[in-house]
């Protein structure tokens, strides 16, 4: 198995894979995600791995229901001691902020790691281009940027020392051309590992009851205190270049620094370069050092200025004069590109660059939006569903997986798309809002109903509306690349079935129709759109990749 | 083959030609020659269907793993209509290796093969369309393997600094024994072209 490759051996790895590599050279016990690209492949890859032959021993791997669950899961592995890791795409950690928070308050037992991956241009996401960075405010979580895979395998076991040695969860934050980049990793050993958990009570440690809560506030941020010391002095943040007479410098992190070493090498230039590690807590006298000789510095990052602006904090007291450039000559929209890095620090430096073939590629080129597979299940759902709703005003909620293509042509049937779980959520709101007048269907997959989405239902079943929710029952998380979930059989594990949750939450109107019986289908969406409390009809047909699992 | 310090290469296509697969065995081949190496993927399914574009860059040192705007040296099209947008990519000396295959795109007129000519001859003369989901089609009864013929045929013909014999071990290494035979196959086919004209 690649992933298992020997010590000393140096190896191309994915960014995704080298995160699995660090966290198995570490000795992680415990691992849980929810899937979501580009995180994807590190739950995959921990998946495949502990279903072969070569699993490693005393590992434990979850897909956990979401990731509120997953991160709790790894709450609990680290308050009863195990080296602990929690991975996500960027949504998934506003779905479990309300754990991450506290956590930071108490501290950690064993060391845990929480990636989180973001997804600047939304290649695999919808919803916002999210900078999870944001986060450091909030959570006051320290933070790491790795920019290639030898970083991110690096990245992980400094993350898991760091954690064990001031007790913080660690967040490692990457992007999509980090976690999507292949490059050669020098690979290390991987130990064998004991499953020795055991909570030890400690009310004093792991209970947030006021007025304690205050004093682990004021512990917390004495903590990040500490970790900045450790910044300071850490190479994860690493100077480069030598001075010139024009005194100009960059600072950056994460994939940017791989563009401005290309734009520099391209110029044959060798500014002063600071490279953070860090993004939280930042090094904030390193910085001040670094930005005390120049006259002019570039901050090249991707979206928000998030660095931008702490630099020019630093700069009022340690060189007020500084200029600073970066959001006016570098997009706050959308991920980084090489050429881009280029013009910034050629126009930093002063220095002309070729121009290249102006090309309108609006006018040009095609545009192809991804279609569902030939095949789908919900060629047939959506198909039945426009036939059922033919001539009548009815609102399409959407909501996150494959079936958001049911906002494309041919189909054109989504109204709204927010996340995960949301369609059900704002189905109500419209509901309620038009006096249960508005005709509506609200379309939910398994995974994201196993998700959020129960709250949603039982919420509108207890408030008193009455959407059609159709529940696209395909047996996968299909789009992120057939993980299972709760009501998938899965080895010997308990299976939960939907409509068995359904009809818990007192749903009166319940149907369970295979989209190939169309008639049947589109007959059951015609009589449920005129009900006065919520319907639900499970259109159950699987995935054509559904079966990838077993 | 010019002497430049590294070679940028961009494939294009649409979700499940396999583009993945190729730039990996791309990537193993130019590692092994001993190359420095890094390649941009983009995984998910949410690329099905859809149009989809990899990258690789390998040389004596290499940092971006993302080509440069107008810097690729070579741009593979498994999909003919596909290499439009790669027209960002592109210089006047890139050189289009291009698959003579059109996939329909809903509710759009297809393009002719020479309207996109055309455009890409606009930024460069070095545009070559081979029909190679025929010939595979015909010679090996798989369409699927067409990109790595263009792949194959790009390496033997010296379109990529990478030794044809390394090509064939990443071959080796790579691909799942079940397929191994069909693109070895493959790779023999694109060899003894070698000197045909396209
Ligand atoms: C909070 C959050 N976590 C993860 C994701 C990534 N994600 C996008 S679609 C999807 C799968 C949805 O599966 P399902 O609802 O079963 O629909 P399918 O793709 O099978 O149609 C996931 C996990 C996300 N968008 N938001």
């Amino acid at each position: 198995m690649k992933i298992l490759e020997k010590a000393n051996k140096r190896v191309p790895f994915l960014g995704n894979e080298a995160i699995v590599r660090g966290a198995l050279e570490a000795g992680v016990q415990f691992v849980s995600t929810y899937p979501g690209t580009p995180a994807s492949e590190i739950g995959d890859t921990f998946f495949k791995l502990q279903r072969s032959k070569n699993k490693i021993k005393n590992l434990y791997f979850e897909y956990s229901t979401n990731e509120k669950v997953a991160m709790e899961a790894g709450i609990g592995a680290s308050f009863s001691g195990l080296k602990a890791m929690v991975v996500m795409k960027d949504f998934g950690l506003n779905v479990c902020a309300d754990a991450l928070l506290p956590f930071c308050y108490t501290g950690t037992k064993g060391p845990t790691v929480i990636i989180v991956a973001d997804d600047p241009s939304c290649h695999s996401s919808a919803q916002s281009e999210q900078n999870t960075r944001a986060f450091a405010q909030l959570a006051h979580i320290p933070i790491l940027e790795p920019s290639d895979p030898q970083e991110c395998k690096d990245y992980v076991k400094a993350a898991f020392k760091l954690s064990a040695k001031f007790k913080m969860p660690i967040l490692l934050r990457t992007t999509t051309r980090v976690n999507h980049q292949t490059s050669f990793v020098d690979l290390g050993k991987i130990p064998a590992i004991k499953a020795d958990g055991k909570f030890v009570k400690d009310v004093h440690r792991f209970n947030t009851m006021p007025p304690r809560v205050f004093s682990m506030h004021s512990e917390m941020l004495d903590r990040i205190k500490e970790i900045k010391k450790e910044a300071e002095k850490s190479e994860l943040n690493l100077t480069s270049g030598k001075q010139v007479s024009s005194k100009i410098g960059i600072i950056t992190s994460g994939v940017s620094y791989l563009y401005v070493k290309e734009a520099l090498a391209d110029l044959g230039m060798n500014l002063p370069l600071l490279k953070l590690g860090f993004f939280h807590p930042l090094p904030e006298k390193k910085i001040k050092n670094f930005i005390k000789p120049l006259k002019k510095v570039l901050i090249v990052e991707e979206l928000e200025p998030f660095l931008e602006r702490e630099v020019a904090i630093l700069a009022k007291d340690a060189n007020p004069r500084l200029q600073i450039m970066g959001k006016e000559i570098i997009p706050e929209i959308g991920e980084l590109k090489p050429r881009i890095v280029l013009s910034a620090i050629a126009k930093l430096a002063n220095k002309k660059i070729k121009a290249l073939p102006s090309v309108d590629l609006e006018k040009v080129a095609v545009k192809r939006t991804p279609q569902l597979c030939p095949g789908c299940p919900y060629w047939l759902v959506f198909g039945g569903v426009k036939k059922a709703t033919e001539g009548k005003n009815v609102v399409y909620g959407g909501d996150i997986g494959c079936y958001m293509l049911a906002g494309v042509p041919p189909h054109n049937i989504q109204d709204y798309l927010f996340c995960m779980g949301g369609s059900m959520g704002i189905a109500h709101g419209i509901k309620k809002a038009t006096n249960n007048k508005q005709k509506l269907i609200s379309f939910v997959g398994d995974s994201s109903f196993f998700h959020v989405g129960i709250p949603a239902l039982i919420n509108a079943v207890h408030n008193q509306s009455n959407p059609l929710i159709i529940l696209l029952d395909n047996s996968t998380t299909a789009m992120t690349g057939h993980q299972p979930h709760p009501g998938i059989k899965i080895d010997s594990m308990p299976i939960i079935k939907p409509e068995d949750v359904v009809k818990a939450c007192q749903v009166k109107h319940l149907k369970i129709i295979d989209p190939v019986n169309q008639g049947e289908f589109i007959k059951a969406v015609k009589d449920f759109l005129e009900k006065d409390t919520v319907s639900v009809i499970i259109a159950r047909r699987p995935c054509l990749f559904a079966n990838r699992v077993n | 083959m010019k002497n430049k310090k590294d070679f940028n290469i961009v494939i294009v296509g649409t979700g499940g030609q396999g583009s993945i697969t190729l730039l990996q065995i791309l990537a193993r081949a130019a590692s092994i020659d001993g190359n420095d190496v890094r390649t941009s993927e983009l995984h998910g399914l949410s690329q099905r269907g859809g149009s989809v574009e990899v990258q690789m860059r390998f040389g004596k040192k290499i940092f971006s793993p993302m080509v440069a705007e107008g810097g690729a040296d070579l741009i593979l099209g498994l999909e003919a209509q596909e290499c439009l947008k790669s027209l960002f990519y592109a210089n006047s000396e890139t050189v289009y290796l291009i698959n003579k295959f059109f996939i329909p795109i809903f509710g759009k007129e297809l393009l002719k093969e020479q309207a996109v000519l055309k455009e890409l001859k606009k930024v460069t003369k070095n545009v070559f369309i081979v029909p190679a989901s025929d010939i595979c089609e015909e010679e090996l009864g798989k369409k699927v393997v067409a990109g790595m013929y263009l792949l194959s045929l790009a390496c033997v013909r010296g379109l990529i600094p990478i030794k044809p014999e390394s090509v064939l071990q990443a071959i080796k290494d790579l691909v799942p024994e079940k397929y191994l035979d069909l693109n070895k196959k493959t790779f023999e086919l694109a060899l003894s072209k070698k000197n045909e004209e396209i």
